[in-house]
C-alpha cells in the first residue's frame, strides 16, 4: 500500500477505533480526551492527502473522476459492494471541514458536556461515529459502500438529538431519524436501479451515465436526488431540520448544519449528476425552481422567527437553495459557486450554532423577545456574533459572498427566461438573507441590556476561543483567497462537465 | 426391478441423527429422571444434528427414494443448510429456556423431546423432494409446537394460545393437503421437479382452473405457516400467549420452515406467472400490515410478532418479482431465491438475538411484559441492553445492525435484478415504518429506568445472547458468507 492509501483508511478507520476506545476506556473525561485525540489525529491524516497525483497533465481521453489517491478492495461480491475510497478536488475540501469541525466539537465537549442526561464521553464516542460515515461518504468511490456509510449517520445523530438535546428532543430526533430515512431507502433503491442497469458500482466507471439508458437515468435522478433533497435540505423535504437544529445541543447542531446537510450536495453532484448526467439536464428546471422556492421561504420564514437557533437553522434552508441552485445551472460556475457555497456555509454556519449556544447557555433563553443589548454586557460575543451573521448573509470579503454571488452569475449566465427569472429571484432572496440577519442583529446585540442579558460575564472560556478561532480564521480566508477551494475543485468539475450532455 | 428400494442411510443421516435425539431424551427422561441430563442429551443431540447436515451436504447432493429420477429425499446444499440452521435455532432456544424449565411450572422431559421432534421435522423440511414428504415434515414441525405452547402448568393464556394456534394450524394443513391432491390430479405426480416439468411443458394443464385453484390453496395453506397477511392472525396471540423460548423458536425454526416449504413449492413444483402475482400481493400486504399494526403495540412479544410477520414480508417480497416477466428470467429467479433464504437466514439471527435479550431482561417464569417494563434496561444492564438494541436496529436494518442492514440490501437488489422497481420501492418504504417502532423500543431501553430492580440474567441465556450478537456481527461484516450458503 502506498502513502496516500494508508492515510485513506486511517481517516475512516482512525476515528472508528477512536470511537470504540472512547467507549471503552474507564472514567468519563479519560474517555473525552482519548476521542479529541482520535479527532486530531483523522483531522492530520485528512491534510496529506492533498498532497497526490493531481494528473490534469495528460493526454487523451480520461475518465471523468480521477482520484487523488485510491483503494479498491473487494468485500461482499454479492451485492457488487467493493471498498473504494478516494479523494479528489470535489471531495477533499468537505474531508477537511469534517475532520476540523469533528476535533472543534470534541474539543468544546472536553471543556462543557451538554445537560441532558448521557455521558460525555458517549457523546464523544457518537460524534466520531458520526464522522466516520461523513468522511466515508466524501469518500466513497463505489455506490453501494457510498449508500452503506450514507446510512452510517442516521442512528448516532438520532442518539446525540435524543440523549443531549432541548425540551423537546425526542420529537425532533424521531422526525430527523424517519425522514433521513426516507431519503436514504430511495438512495436504497436508487443505487441498485443504476447497478442492475449498468453492472457495475464503481462511481469511477459510473460517472458519465455509463451507457446507461435515458429511461434507467430519468428513474435512477430522480431516486437519488429525492433522496439528496432530503438531506440538504430542499423545499419542500426541509421540515425535519428546523427541529432537529433547534433541540440538538450546540456540538450536534454544529455537526448537522456543518457537514451532515453537505452529504446531500455532495452527492447530488457526485452521485446524481455523475452517474445520471441526462436525467439531470432533464430535472434541471424543476431544481432550480425548487432551490429557489427554498431560497425565498427559508428567507421569509427568518423574518418571523422569535428563536435564535431556529432561525439560524431556517438560514440554512435558504443557505442550501443558492447551493442547489449552483447545482441545477449544471455550468462550471454554478458547480465551482456550490462547492465553495458549502464550505463557506459548513464554516459560517458551524460558526453561528456554536455561538447561538453560548448566548443560550449564559442567557438560558433562546428566545429573540427576551435577548437584547448583548453588546452592552458581552462586547465579545455580540462582535463575534456580528462577524458570523455578516458572514453569513454574503458581505464581500468573507466567505459567505463567493457561494450566493456566483450561483446567481450561473443562472444569469445559462440564460433563457426562466433562468432570468429564478436569478432575480434568488437574488431578491439574497437581499431576505441580508434583511433576517440585521433584524437578528438588532434585537440581540442592540438595545438596552434585557434581563435575561443583564447579568451576563462579558469573558469567553479558552475554550470557547479556541474551538472559534480557526472558523473564525476561515470564514476570512476563504473570503480573501476562494482559490483555497476552488483551484482543487476546477479540474474535477471540468471533468465532470465534460461528461453531462 | 427389485421391489426393494436401496436406501441411502448416509443421506438420511441427518434425520436420523434429529430423530435419535427426540428418542435419546424421551428414554433419558424416563430411565435416568434427571432435568440436566435430559437437557443435555437434547443440547448434544441439536449439536449433533447441525454438524452433521453440515458434513453430509459438504460432500455433494445425495439423493433417496428414488421412483425413476424423481427422488423423495434430496440432501443437498440447501438441505443441509436448512438443518443445520433449525438445529443451531433449536440448541439456541434450548438454552433460552433454562430459567423457564428451572422454574418448575413445565415437564422438562417433554419440554426437550417435544422440541426434538419439531427440530427432526425441521430436519426433514429442507430435504424434502415431493410434496407429502414436505407437508408431512411441515406438520411433525408445528405438531410439538401447539404442545409447547400450551405446556406451562396453570397458565391460561398459554392454552388459550395453543388453542387458537392448533385450529388454524391444522386448517392451514388441511388446505394444503387438498391442494396438493388438486395437483395429483391435473399431473399426475407429486414430485416437485416432476410437477414443475409437467407443469412446464404441458400449456393446457396450466390453463385448466383446476390448476390454480390448487396451486392458491397449497400456496395458501403454507402462507398460514410463515403468518402472511391475511392469514397471520393466529401468530401475535399465540406469541404472547406462549412461553418465551417457544415463541422465540415459533418466530425463527417455525418461521424458517414456512418460508422453506413456501420456496419448496415455488421453486420447483408451480410456474412462476401464477404465484408470482399471489406471492407479490402477500409480501406487500404482509409487511404493511404487519408494520402498521406494531406501531401500536404495547406489550413487548406483540410487538416482535408483528414485526415477524411485517419481516415474512420482506422475506417473500423477492419472490414477488416472479410477477413480472422480466423477473422469470434463469438469473433473476435465482437472484430472488436466494435472496429470500439469505433474508431469512439473518432475520431469524437477528431474531433470535432479540428474543434471548427480552429472556434475559425479564423475570424467570415471566411473559414479555409491556414495553414500560423495559424502560432503562439498558442502563441496568450495559451489555443485554446493548445487544438488544443491535438486534431490533439490525431488524429495522441500519447500521450499525450491518446484518439486518445487509439483508435489506439483498432483497433490493434481486427485485431490481428482476425489474420489480415498485415492489422494491414498497420494501424501501415499509423499512420507514419499520425504524419508527423499533427506534422506540431502543430509545426507551435507554430511558431513565423506572423502579424495578434489577434481574440478573442466567447463563445460559447470556449465552446463547452473546453467540447470536457475535455471529450477527460477524455476518454483518462478511455478509458473503451467508449469501455464498443461500445461493447454494
Amino acid at each position: 500500500m502506498t502513502f496516500g492509501q494508508v492515510l485513506l483508511v486511517a481517516v475512516v478507520a482512525v476515528p472508528a477505533l477512536g470511537a470504540l476506545a472512547t467507549a471503552v476506556v474507564p472514567g468519563d473525561r479519560a474517555g473525552r480526551v482519548v476521542g479529541t485525540v482520535a479527532a486530531a489525529l483523522t483531522l492530520l491524516a485528512t491534510l496529506p492527502l492533498v498532497g497526490g497525483d493531481h494528473g490534469w497533465f495528460g493526454y487523451g481521453p480520461r475518465p471523468a473522476v480521477q482520484p487523488w489517491h485510491q483503494v479498491d478492495l473487494p468485500w461482499v461480491p454479492g451485492l457488487d459492494l467493493r471498498f473504494h475510497l478516494g479523494v479528489d478536488g470535489i471531495s477533499w475540501p468537505l474531508v477537511v471541514l469534517t475532520a476540523l469541525l469533528t476535533l472543534l466539537c470534541c474539543a468544546y465537549t472536553l471543556w462543557r458536556v451538554p445537560t441532558g442526561g448521557g455521558s460525555g464521553r458517549a457523546l464523544v464516542a457518537l460524534l466520531l461515529v458520526v464522522e466516520v460515515g461523513i468522511l466515508g461518504t466524501f469518500l466513497a468511490l463505489d455506490l453501494v459502500l457510498f449508500f452503506l456509510f450514507f446510512e452510517v449517520v442516521l442512528l448516532p445523530m438520532y442518539a446525540v438529538i435524543a440523549g443531549w438535546g432541548g425540551a423537546d428532543r425526542r420529537r425532533a430526533a424521531r422526525k430527523f431519524a424517519l425522514y433521513t430515512l426516507f431519503g436514504s431507502v430511495l438512495l436504497l433503491v436508487g443505487v441498485y436501479v443504476v447497478v442492475a442497469a449498468a453492472g457495475t458500482a464503481d462511481l469511477v466507471a459510473l460517472t458519465g451515465g455509463a451507457g446507461l439508458s435515458r429511461g434507467t437515468q430519468l428513474a435512477a435522478f430522480t431516486l437519488l436526488a429525492l433522496a439528496f433533497a432530503v438531506k440538504s435540505p430542499l423545499w419542500p423535504l426541509h421540515s425535519w431540520l428546523p427541529d432537529a437544529h433547534t433541540q440538538a445541543p450546540t456540538v450536534g447542531s454544529v455537526i448537522l448544519a456543518g457537514v451532515l446537510l453537505k452529504m446531500g450536495t455532495y452527492g447530488m453532484i457526485r452521485v446524481a449528476v455523475g452517474v445520471a448526467p441526462e436525467g439531470a439536464r432533464w430535472a434541471a428546471p424543476v431544481l432550480g425552481v425548487l432551490a429557489v422556492a427554498a431560497i425565498l421561504i427559508g428567507g421569509l420564514v427568518c423574518l418571523a422567527q422569535d428563536d435564535l437557533k431556529r432561525l439560524i437553522a431556517y438560514s440554512s434552508v435558504g443557505h442550501m437553495g443558492f447551493v442547489l441552485l449552483g447545482i441545477a445551472t449544471l455550468t462550471a460556475t454554478g458547480l465551482q459557486a456550490a462547492l465553495i457555497g458549502n464550505i463557506a456555509h459548513g464554516v459560517i454556519t458551524a460558526l453561528l450554532f456554536f455561538l447561538a449556544g453560548a448566548v443560550k447557555d449564559r442567557a438560558h433563553t433562546g428566545s429573540l423577545a427576551d435577548l437584547s443589548g448583548l453588546r452592552e454586557t458581552a462586547p465579545r460575543l455580540a462582535g463575534l456574533l456580528g462577524f458570523a451573521a455578516v458572514a453569513s448573509l454574503g458581505l464581500p470579503g468573507l466567505a459567505g459572498f463567493w457561494g450566493e454571488a456566483f450561483a446567481v452569475v450561473a443562472a444569469v449566465r445559462r440564460g433563457g427566461p426562466l433562468w432570468l427569472t429564478l436569478a432575480v429571484l434568488a437574488a431578491l432572496g439574497g437581499a431576505l438573507t441580508a434583511a433576517y440577519f440585521l433584524r437578528l442583529l438588532r434585537r440581540v446585540s442592540h438595545g438596552r441590556p434585557s434581563p435575561a442579558v443583564a447579568g451576563l460575564a462579558p469573558g469567553l472560556a479558552g475554550a470557547e476561543l479556541t474551538a472559534w478561532a480557526p472558523l473564525v480564521l476561515l470564514a476570512l480566508a476563504v473570503g480573501l483567497a476562494p482559490a483555497l477551494v476552488l483551484s482543487y475543485a476546477s479540474g474535477p468539475v471540468e471533468a465532470l462537465l465534460g461528461v453531462v450532455p | 426391478m427389485s421391489l426393494v428400494q436401496s436406501v441411502d442411510n448416509v443421506a438420511m443421516l441427518p434425520a436420523y441423527l434429529a430423530a435419535g435425539t427426540a428418542v435419546l431424551v424421551l428414554l433419558g427422561d424416563l430411565l435416568v429422571a434427571r432435568p440436566a441430563v435430559t437437557v443435555a442429551v437434547a443440547a448434544l443431540g441439536a449439536a449433533g444434528t447441525a454438524a452433521g447436515a453440515t458434513l453430509v451436504g459438504t460432500a455433494g447432493t445425495r439423493r433417496t427414494f428414488c421412483v425413476g429420477d424423481d427422488c423423495s429425499w434430496v440432501w443437498g446444499g440447501r438441505a443441509a443448510l436448512v438443518g443445520a440452521v433449525i438445529a443451531l435455532l433449536t440448541l439456541g432456544v434450548l438454552a433460552l429456556s433454562g430459567p423457564l424449565l428451572r422454574a418448575g411450572r413445565t415437564p422438562v422431559g417433554e419440554y426437550c423431546f417435544l422440541l426434538a421432534c419439531a427440530m427432526t421435522g425441521g430436519v426433514v423440511l429442507g430435504a424434502a423432494g415431493d410434496l407429502i414428504t414436505l407437508i408431512v415434515a411441515l406438520e411433525t414441525l408445528t405438531l410439538p409446537l401447539y404442545v409447547l405452547v400450551g405446556l406451562r402448568r396453570g397458565s391460561l393464556a398459554g392454552a388459550e394460545a395453543a388453542v387458537t394456534f392448533f385450529v388454524v394450524s391444522v386448517v392451514a394443513t388441511t388446505v394444503t393437503l387438498l391442494g396438493a391432491a388438486l395437483l395429483y390430479a391435473v399431473a399426475g405426480t407429486l414430485h416437485l421437479d416432476r410437477l414443475g416439468a409437467t407443469l412446464a411443458d404441458r400449456a393446457d394443464l396450466t390453463d385448466l382452473p383446476l390448476t390454480g385453484v390448487a396451486a392458491a390453496l397449497v400456496v395458501a395453506g403454507l402462507a398460514f405457516k410463515v403468518a402472511a397477511v391475511p392469514f397471520h392472525a393466529w401468530a401475535p396471540a399465540t406469541y404472547d400467549g406462549a412461553p418465551l423460548p417457544v415463541a422465540a423458536y415459533l418466530s425463527t425454526a417455525s418461521k424458517l420452515g414456512g418460508v422453506v416449504a413456501l420456496l419448496a413449492v415455488v421453486q420447483r413444483a408451480l410456474p412462476g406467472d401464477m404465484t408470482g402475482p399471489v406471492l407479490a400481493a402477500l409480501a406487500v400486504l404482509t409487511m404493511t400490515v404487519g408494520n402498521l399494526v406494531a406501531l401500536r403495540q404495547r406489550r413487548t412479544v406483540r410487538l416482535l410478532a408483528w414485526s415477524s410477520v411485517a419481516q415474512a414480508g420482506y422475506i417473500l417480497a423477492p419472490l414477488g418479482a416472479l410477477a413480472l416477466a422480466a423477473g422469470r428470467t434463469g438469473d433473476a429467479r435465482t437472484a430472488a431465491y436466494a435472496a429470500a433464504v439469505a433474508y431469512a437466514i439473518f432475520f431469524v439471527l437477528l431474531e433470535l438475538a432479540a428474543f434471548a435479550a427480552v429472556v434475559a431482561l425479564r423475570p424467570a417464569d415471566g411473559d414479555g411484559g409491556t414495553l414500560a417494563d423495559l424502560r432503562g434496561a439498558a442502563r441496568r444492564h450495559p451489555w443485554v441492553g446493548g445487544a438488544f438494541a443491535l438486534a431490533l436496529i439490525g431488524l429495522a436494518g441500519l447500521p450499525p445492525g450491518l446484518a439486518g442492514l445487509f439483508a435489506k440490501v439483498t432483497v433490493v437488489r434481486a427485485l431490481l435484478a428482476g425489474h420489480a422497481g415498485w415492489l422494491a420501492l414498497v420494501v424501501a418504504l415499509n423499512a420507514v415504518i419499520g425504524l419508527a417502532y423499533y427506534l422506540r423500543v431502543t430509545a426507551s431501553l435507554y430511558a431513565t429506568p423506572t423502579g424495578a430492580a434489577a434481574v440478573r440474567p442466567a447463563r445460559t441465556v447470556a449465552l446463547a445472547l452473546g453467540v447470536a450478537t457475535v455471529a450477527a456481527v460477524v455476518i454483518g461484516f462478511a455478509p458473503q458468507l451467508v449469501l455464498d450458503v443461500a445461493a447454494r
